[in-house]
């Protein structure tokens, strides 16, 4: 393995860990805030269980994010230290604001986790909340250094140095905010599907107890709603992507030809000799109603980009399909519920529902992960698009693979503990709840 | 005094801090392997709230590194790739072995398993950490990439110097750590106990500086003379070994926030000491020549804009952090 590709696909590998926990981390306070306030409100103690039950989950996805989140803030740099010496003083200002929200995030857990009967218990519920809206602060800050890279700003470019920056322009780059918005919202509708999941897998086992009814609700009214503004939020960070980046749009579409009434591909598999898809259902003249809002618009395709500055099209266009064929059953899903509340269907005694739920568990984190893969590698072979190669960007320490190997083995490791311990949480609920 | 300067400050400030209150969290790791699991459970109701945020201190510094002074950021990351990345594994296998004992809903025999996880990459994070604190201040790293593998990525940071300063922070930390723990153990017995301990680690502390010299002066190395040249790190070290006989006497007397003051500030005197021969270098290479302040700093308007977002950032973290301790720690 080039030490290249070593380097890509440990950050690969550790963003694509980490972004699981952070996004839990964004989302998951709000699930045990919410179950707090039902509890403050009713006083049932199912509420209070399940607050505390979430809490413990999100204290482990926290301390897991933190120290994931630490490793990529050093491996920016021991894989990529040309990329950070440059982009470093320009793009640092996000990554500052985002050590403080993190900061008013940890402390606000700690306060939230071990203070439960040390302030009162409005206090308490604040605290969870702070969690909730420091992760989606920092989650912000961090997508919009990523949206940077895809549409870099504030700096000019020239002979080679990097003059005239402005920070705060750089933040404010035109990517950040349908990414962040797009990214937030992902993250709340991962999470509540693989919450609401678990949850139906247990009552589908028999485990017919209020607790896990009542969880169920709550992640599938957040992952529906989440889900229900995905394609709305996907429809700005396209439209965003095919002004900036025409590349990652082709890309996307596997759209080889510039054209007026540019049809929109779906499935099928590109090829990139013959410039063609095979297999797939084209819809005439809907990418140009979805790249520029109406139907006969030109959308550049793959063969206006250099072939040197032409991102992987099958990794690109497979991911893209992914994301929004999943994104699409979790819509559906969403609807579903929505109508089963409204016409008071007794959805939890219904057994190919809660087998659907089941089955739906990763789809939000394997849209997610599919998402970031169109984000990351449709930027390619650029790391700041448009000025800095990735390549260019690699440190120049050799045998990087046995640095990946060791990531890919220690993570591996992690994954299969935290899974375990999460079956042992449930194993302790089902035994206060004597459903064993 | 310029954007530049005042922004290396607060990022001393943060490694302070890591130190001082990271360095306990560490050091509570080791305490366990030498008093045995006795304190498992002081340790985890006196971590548990606050280690987190004590862990971020080291990620606002690395952030103030590439932000502010870049070029250090990837010549530290570059040079010294694999102690940092062994230092990583530590820090996520501490943090998560920490949490995992005290959240696991069942308290099996899997808490052994976990406990032996935290405590051995405790020392190691707090070992590879002092390395890569040796490397940098002792004058190894060579100014430009050169040399075999060995000789650039390898020989900068593994060196009898930089063990020795790997040494040194290891023991200062359980000692730290043992200042900390005396006023959370709950029974006089117990107390006698980890005071005992923590004569013994003082002991050791003051061996291991006199190492790190010993070995200074072996290798020939850049510090002991920056050291005796410096009356402000000679004054710095002065005071430290003067609050000494306070902190036995508090010790005794069993006054706890006396103690922690004084032996947070031996510690922070005896970095603080650091810091003022280090300034304005961060690095200092085999050749002599160094990163400094002047030669890597970022843009002005970068700098003016860190310094006002870190000092708006510890106008909301102080209060929260006041706020935590006091909930847990009175």
């Amino acid at each position: 393995m080039s030490d290249f590709l070593a380097a890509r696909m440990q950050m690969a590998f550790s963003l694509g860990w980490h972004i699981i926990f952070a996004c839990i981390g964004m989302s998951m306070p709000f699930f045990m805030a919410f179950a707090e306030w039902r509890w403050l409100k009713t006083k049932k103690e199912v509420y209070l269980d399940l607050a505390k039950a979430w809490s413990r989950g999100v204290a482990i996805f926290f301390a897991v994010g933190a120290v994931s989140g630490t490793l990529l803030s050093f491996e920016l740099g021991m894989l990529w230290p040309e990329f950070m010496k440059h982009a470093g003083p320009i793009i640092g200002m996000p990554f500052s604001l985002e050590g403080t929200a993190f900061f008013v995030e940890a402390i606000a857990l700690g306060i939230f986790l071990y203070g439960w009967n040390k302030i009162s218990p409005r206090l308490h519920w604040i605290s969870g909340l702070v969690v909730g809206i420091s992760g989606v602060a920092s989650g912000i800050f961090v997508v919009a250094a990523n949206g940077w890279m895809n549409s870099p700003a504030g700096f000019e470019f020239v002979n080679g140095e990097y003059i005239n920056i402005d920070p705060v322009a750089a933040l404010f780059n035109e990517a950040w905010f349908s990414q962040a918005l797009h990214m937030t919202l992902a993250a709340f509708a991962s999470t509540g599907f693989a919450v609401a999941g678990v949850h139906a897998f247990l009552i589908l086992k028999g485990k017919r107890i209020e607790f896990h009814h009542e969880a169920l609700k709550i992640a599938l009214i957040f992952g529906s709603i989440a889900a229900f503004a995905m394609p709305i939020t996907g429809d700005i960070a396209a439209k965003s992507v095919a002004k900036r980046q025409p590349a990652k749009l082709a890309a996307m579409e596997a759209h080889y030809h510039t054209q007026e009434k540019a049809p929109l591909i779906i499935g099928g598999i590109p090829n990139d000799e013959e410039q063609e898809v095979k297999y797939a259902i084209q819809i005439p003249g809907l990418l140009s109603f979805l790249a520029h809002g109406n139907f006969k618009e030109e959308v550049i395709g793959l063969d206006q980009i250099p072939e040197d500055e032409q991102p992987p099209v099958a990794i690109t266009h497979f991911a893209f399909q992914i994301m929004v064929g999943l994104g699409m059953i979790m819509m559906l899903i969403g609807a579903l519920y929505f109508f089963f509340r409204w016409k008071k269907i007794d959805f939890f005694t219904k057994g190919w529902w809660l087998k659907v739920l089941v089955l739906a568990t990763p789809f939000g984190f394997l849209a997610l992960e599919a998402g970031w893969i169109v984000t990351e590698v449709g930027r390619q072979p650029w790391i700041i698009y448009g000025v800095m190669r990735t390549e260019e960007a690699l440190t120049p320490m050799p045998g990087i693979q046995y640095s990946f190997y060791s990531i890919v083995a220690i993570y591996s490791l992690l994954t299969l503990v935290i899974i375990w311990l999460m079956s042992r949480q449930i194993k302790a609920i089902h035994k206060k709840y004597e459903v064993s | 005094m310029s954007y530049a300067e005042l922004v290396a400050i607060i990022l001393g400030i943060s490694l302070i801090l890591y130190v001082v209150l990271g360095g306990a969290d560490f050091g509570a790791g080791i305490i366990e392997i030498i008093a045995g699991p006795k304190y498992r459970s002081t340790i985890s109701k006196a971590m548990g709230p606050v280690w987190e945020a004590n862990h971020i201190w080291l990620i606002i510094a690395v952030v103030i590194l590439f932000n502010g002074f870049p070029k250090v950021y990837s010549t530290i990351s570059t040079a010294l790739h694999i102690p940092l990345l062994i230092t990583l594994v530590g820090i996520t296998f501490r943090g998560a072995a920490f949490t995992f004992r005290h959240y696991d809903a069942f308290k099996d025999g899997s808490q052994k398993t976990y406990s032996l996880v935290f405590q051995w990459s405790s020392i190691l994070t707090v070992f590879f950490l002092g390395i890569c604190l040796g490397a940098v201040m002792g004058g190894s790293i060579p100014a430009e990439i050169s040399g075999s593998f060995f000789s650039y990525y390898m020989a900068p940071w593994l060196n009898v110097f930089t063990i020795s300063v790997g040494l040194f922070t290891t023991v200062l930390s359980a000692y730290i750590a043992a200042i900390f723990l005396l006023g959370e153990v709950d029974s006089d017995e117990e107390y006698e106990r980890l005071h005992d301990i923590t004569i013994w680690l003082f002991a050791a502390s003051v061996l291991a500086g006199g190492v790190l010299f010993l070995s200074a002066y072996l290798t020939q190395n850049a510090f002991p003379e920056r050291f005796l040249n410096n009356p402000v790190s000679i004054a710095s070290a002065a005071t430290a070994t003067a609050l000494v006989p306070f902190i036995f006497r508090f010790i005794n007397a069993k006054r706890i926030w006396p103690l922690r003051v004084l032996g947070g500030g031996q510690v922070l005197l005896i970095i603080a000491g650091w810091f003022v021969i280090q300034w304005p270098d961060f690095v200092i290479f085999s050749d002599s020549s160094t990163l400094n302040i002047a030669n890597t700093q970022a843009p002005f308007v970068t700098m003016r804009i860190l310094f006002w977002a870190l000092f708006c950032g510890v106008l909301v973290i102080f209060p929260s952090l006041y706020y935590l301790f006091k909930i847990f720690k009175s």
